[in-house]
């Protein structure tokens, strides 16, 4: 320590802070690593009284994640070929046999077609905004912004109602078509917001210096704004990734077989007999886990991009 | 970011076109660059905000194609309005909107406090405090009625090791008394570093030399937080409490997989009655009336509370 | 989408008379939910698709969410489903609002007769309006609320004997609800190879159905009718009669006294768990599940014995069950007319029954041989015999929704009496005929 500060808080006080942060940071993050260590529970240990500690890993969660299983006679069981695979041989142990893939693959691609369709489209149509509100007398600008905003202050289920009858008539529902337009439409307030304030950031000067320099007005965007605003770009796509990724109530009422997202999904996953935790929490592992890095990625951006871009720091 | 977007559609535009563009002036330039933006808004939220103001005047079924669709006048907004069960979610939404608003503010502004003490590691351990806000509340939520579970779940066996409260003796989501609170308890799980996050740049925007003319002034700890820290803080934290308030208002998916609104109907929020009138018993006009009631009240009060927060901020 | 094309392409063909039915393989899909009987029946179809050459896909929604996710799936027009064996309560809805094809023309031209079924299964199952000819299913899953219990308990001499001490009488398969009730409420809390075990498992959930299809069981025997005149939509006296309460009132003692702690939002899993898990020593559950049961390697078998839904005043079952319907938005209603007739042989009827599918065929039931086949037929014939459903209105969701709420409220949440309970239930249904135009 050099000298004494009056801001500088105490090495006491850092030391208190800290404990009661980390002790804090430790039970915030004690359902996350249950949710981890469940998937690789076998069913039993899941939901043994007290809760299990310590316990054998199992891939049980995983296999019956990815497979449908049913159950047959011990005599039928007996009389079929020995196991070819390994999670053929944990679902036998179970008196069962494989009868196909789940529905978990198709419904996490679902979400990736989703959430990467409607993040590429908000980012094209909102970069191409916010440079125009960032640069340009738009008429009636504040009041356009603040309609881009208020677009959001709706329940989404109040949304979706006009929307389930429009998409019916259009033959949207349950399309990845439609899902990517309805999310674009939802994050798209997010994105012009949030590129609009990394825009802002960006000095003027270096583009008319390019003016001057020949560019035209296009170029000057294509060449000059679109490198410098191209962090703000990756961290704004990443949040309406997010937003795709997380959302539900859209999902749950416009979709039901062939665009359904994983968020609705993973819900229903059930056992033979009773709900599957150890599947269910396999399933909400590998779903969680992309967003989980994505958010220590982008940690820096955070504050601006959960605010609207309100708070900046 | 050699391929972005603009590039591609640069690339593939034929060179006439593009000897357009480049000749295209600024003003023409601000209006294409808009125009798709503000179309797609409004093909996707005010041409469907319109039908359903129009809505909210007839008796429309959705589930029912083949019967006439009659104007009802106000009859749906009068029947909301006096009916006793809406007023039960309104005080359910209410003791929601309120507590979790008081546990997060209180917990994020301690945490956000402590964090400024500038320990070391600290970054580390805001990161993992922040992970659960950025998680789908959906699949959480539904976790969580795993975690909630008499004898076997996580949840009440914490408690007994803390309390000593037998585990098997009390059950979160299916008690009348403590399902309004199971939900308040995720809620601010999963949003408190939210809060805290924004505190934190609130007091990190506090110059050092405000609280250095403070000690020179002879005002101690105690004074210069009430005087110095919270006012400072304050236009940060309503910003705060104006985002979760929001959107604690819409809530929807987290508790819909927590309880369902039960046991009988005491956590049935107003999302989750409307998600019943409106896809349930598919009472399309009459859910269209409830969706812009809701939709006026909260942006009555969102305009309030905004002009509330601009006047701190003046100050 | 090129598969999709393709497939439009075909049904263009197949529908312009170049092909004959059936000949051109097709992908079909099948929707329904995710339950033991589910599998059955995709065991069932391999044959169908080694037959026709049509590839059969499925769709199997778990409980809570099926009737929410088919029926907005109907309701948007979509072209998820070719065939949907829908829950019984939407075939009034079905049929007014275009979901379902109406099978007349194709049983008579095919010549499947509906009096080849279990005359109580067609009247739940198909008919629309009730109990006129007009056909929009083809019965698929005969099933009724019944109950199952621990037979190594029920007959372990030292709990005998103990019974026999508190009550007076036997312990033996219940008669009455009441006597039911008295021998849940011996097992709760007992002491059994060192657990604590309870009394029954009973459906308590909120979400979907449950509480309805549970407490109407204990309710249709006490007396509860849903109007005093059938097709008049009078109400008053009926719902709510002295003896429609007291019902009422017997099931929320139930639920109070003789159930495991937490099962406040329970149905069928979790009384399945209850029951395998051995923490009750009955449940009530549909019989579909009772072929699963009597196989499970722990508590099946011996140790489990069956009984129909017990009468109190009157004799009565909570109907369950199914008809399979063509869902009038398909790309592919020829195949699935297709598959529905290959479903309706009796030979195949014979080998649903056989793989654990309840049929509803008269060749089936009928067969001298089928009592004795599995240990609880003998109880779903008897079972049938005296079933009651829900309203089956096109409005049946809202009126469902209204009857969840009220039971919940009054039975798990403890919210005023049961008199109050079902007054309100009136006020709610009258609401919903008025808008209906039916009051």
């Amino acid at each position: 320590m050099s000298g004494y500060s009056i801001t500088e808080p105490s090495l006491r006080q850092k030391w208190v802070a800290g404990t009661l942060v980390v002790a804090y940071a430790l039970i915030t993050i004690l359902p996350l690593i249950w949710i981890l260590t469940t998937g690789f529970k076998s069913p039993t240990d899941a939901i043994s009284y007290p809760p299990k500690v310590i316990f054998e890993p199992s891939l049980e969660g995983y296999v019956n994640l990815f497979t449908t299983r049913t159950r047959v006679s011990p005599e039928a069981l007996a009389a079929l070929p020995p196991p070819a695979t390994w999670y053929e041989e944990i679902v036998r142990n179970r008196d069962m046999v494989i009868a196909g893939p789940s529905r978990y693959g198709e419904r996490f691609l679902n979400s990736i077609i989703i959430g990467f369709g409607s993040t590429f489209l908000s980012i094209f149509l909102g970069t191409l905004a916010a440079y125009a509100f960032s640069r340009f007398k738009v008429p009636l600008k504040d009041d356009l912004l603040f309609f881009i905003l208020s677009t959001r202050m709706m329940p989404p289920i109040a949304v979706a109602i006009p929307i389930f009858l429009m998409f019916r008539t259009l033959g949207l529902s349950d399309t990845h078509l439609g899902m990517i337009l309805l999310y674009t439409a939802v994050n798209i307030s997010l994105a012009v917001w949030l590129l609009k304030g990394f825009i802002d950031e960006i000095p003027r000067e270096y583009e008319e210096a390019a003016l001057i320099d020949g560019y035209t007005r296009f170029q000057a965007f294509r060449k000059v704004v679109l490198p410098q605003a191209a962090t703000g770009i990756a961290s704004t796509a990443i949040f309406c990734l997010i937003f795709a990724w997380n959302e539900y109530a859209f999902a749950v009422l416009l979709t039901s077989g062939t665009a359904q997202t994983a968020p609705p999904f993973i819900p229903t996953i059930i056992g033979v007999g009773g709900q599957d935790w150890p599947a269910v929490a396999a399933g909400a592992t590998l779903f969680l886990l992309p967003v989980m890095i994505f958010t220590i990625l982008l940690r820096k951006h955070l504050l601006r991009g959960i605010t609207f871009g309100a708070v900046r720091k | 970011m050699s391929d972005t977007p603009i590039e591609r559609v640069a690339k593939a535009t034929p060179p006439t076109v593009a000897r357009r563009i480049r000749g295209l002036s600024d003003r023409t330039i601000a209006w294409l660059f808009v125009a798709p933006t503000i179309f797609l808004l409004l093909a996707i939220n005010i041409f469907p905000l319109i039908w359903t103001v129009n809505l909210s005047f007839t008796n429309f079924r959705a589930n029912r194609p083949n019967k006439e669709v009659e104007y009802v006048g106000l009859q749906n907004y009068e029947r909301i309005l006096t009916d006793g069960d809406i007023w039960l979610t309104m005080q359910a939404t209410a003791h929601f909107l309120f507590w979790t608003l008081f546990f997060q503010v209180l917990i994020g502004f301690t945490l956000a406090w402590l964090i400024n003490r500038k320990f070391r590691g600290n970054d580390l351990w805001t990161t993992i405090i922040v992970l659960p806000m950025m998680l789908s509340p959906a699949v959480v939520g539904n976790f969580w009625t795993f975690l909630y579970q008499p004898q076997i779940g996580l949840f009440n066996y914490v408690v007994e090791f803390f309390t000593g409260i037998p585990a098997s003796s009390f059950q979160m989501i299916g008690d009348v008394a403590l399902a309004p609170w199971s939900i308040v308890i995720v809620d601010t799980w999963m949003w408190t570093p939210f809060v805290m996050l924004i505190c934190l740049a609130g007091l990190r925007s506090i110059p050092d030399y405000i609280y250095e003319a403070a000690a020179i002034d002879r005002a101690s700890k105690w004074r210069q937080f009430w005087t110095i820290t919270i006012p400072m803080v304050l236009p940060f934290l309503m910003l705060a409490v104006l985002f979760r308030g929001i959107e604690n208002f819409k809530m929807f998916d987290l508790v819909v997989q927590l309880t369902g609104g039960g046991p009988g109907s005491v956590t049935e929020l107003t999302s989750i009655n409307l998600k019943r009138e409106a896809f349930e018993k598919w009472r399309t006009g009459y859910a269209s009336a409830y969706a812009i009631i809701l939709f006026v009240t909260v942006f009555g009060l969102a305009s309030i509370y905004v002009k509330a927060l601009n006047k701190v901020k003046e100050r | 989408m090129k598969t999709k094309g393709l497939l439009a392409a075909t049904t263009v063909v197949a529908m312009s008379g170049f092909a004959v039915t059936g000949a051109q393989a097709e992908d079909l899909t099948l929707c329904w939910a995710a339950w033991d009987p589910a599998n059955a029946l995709v065991e069932l179809s391999k044959e169908y698709e080694a037959k026709s050459g049509n590839t059969m896909h499925f769709e199997f929604v778990p409980w809570p969410n099926f009737a929410d996710r088919m029926l907005n799936e109907l309701n948007s027009g979509g072209k998820l489903c070719d065939l949907l064996i829908g829950d019984s309560q939407w075939i009034g809805g079905g049929a007014e609002n275009g979901h379902y094809v109406r099978l007349n023309d194709f049983f008579d031209a095919e010549g499947i007769s509906m009096d080849d079924f279990a005359p109580a299964t067609v009247y739940a199952y198909s008919t629309w309006p009730k109990g006129t000819p007009n056909y929009y299913a083809l019965p698929a899953m005969g099933d009724a609320n019944g109950w199952f219990y621990r037979r190594d308990w029920f007959e372990n001499p030292e709990i005998m004997a103990a019974y026999k001490e508190a009550t007076g009488q036997d312990l033996r398969e219940p008669e009455t609800q009441k006597e039911l009730l008295q021998i849940a409420q011996f097992f709760q809390g007992r002491e059994i190879d060192g657990q604590t075990r309870y009394g029954a498992a009973i459906f308590t959930e909120r979400g979907s159905e449950g509480i309805t299809m549970g407490a109407t069981g204990a309710l249709y025997t006490f007396g509860f009718k849903y109007e005093n005149t059938p097709g008049s939509y009078d109400m008053a006296g009926a719902v709510n009669s002295p003896e429609a309460v007291e019902g009422l009132e017997f099931y929320k003692e139930f639920y109070k006294t003789a159930t495991p702690p937490g099962y406040t939002d329970s149905y069928m899993e979790q009384g399945l768990d209850a029951f395998k898990s051995g923490q009750v020593a009955m449940a009530m559950n549909w019989f579909a599940f009772f072929p699963g049961l009597y196989a499970d390697p722990d508590t099946g078998g011996d140790k489990i014995g069956f009984f129909p839904n017990p009468g109190q005043n009157v004799e009565a079952s909570t109907l369950g069950g199914q008809g399979i319907s063509v869902v009038s938005y398909s790309d592919h209603k020829e195949a699935a007319l297709d598959y529905i007739k290959w479903f309706a042989q009796p030979e195949v009827q014979a080998k649903w029954w056989a793989l654990g599918g309840y049929s509803c065929h008269n060749s089936v039931l009928n067969d001298p041989g089928f009592k004795d086949s599995q240990p609880f037929a003998a109880d779903f014939l008897s079972a049938m015999g005296h079933v009651q459903d829900f309203w089956q209105e096109p409005a049946y969701a809202e009126l469902l929704l209204a009857m969840q709420k009220r039971l919940h409220d009054y039975v798990v949440a403890d919210q005023g009496t049961a008199q109050e309970a079902l007054d309100l239930l009136i006020e709610d249904w009258t609401e919903t005929f008025e808008d209906e135009g039916k009051l």
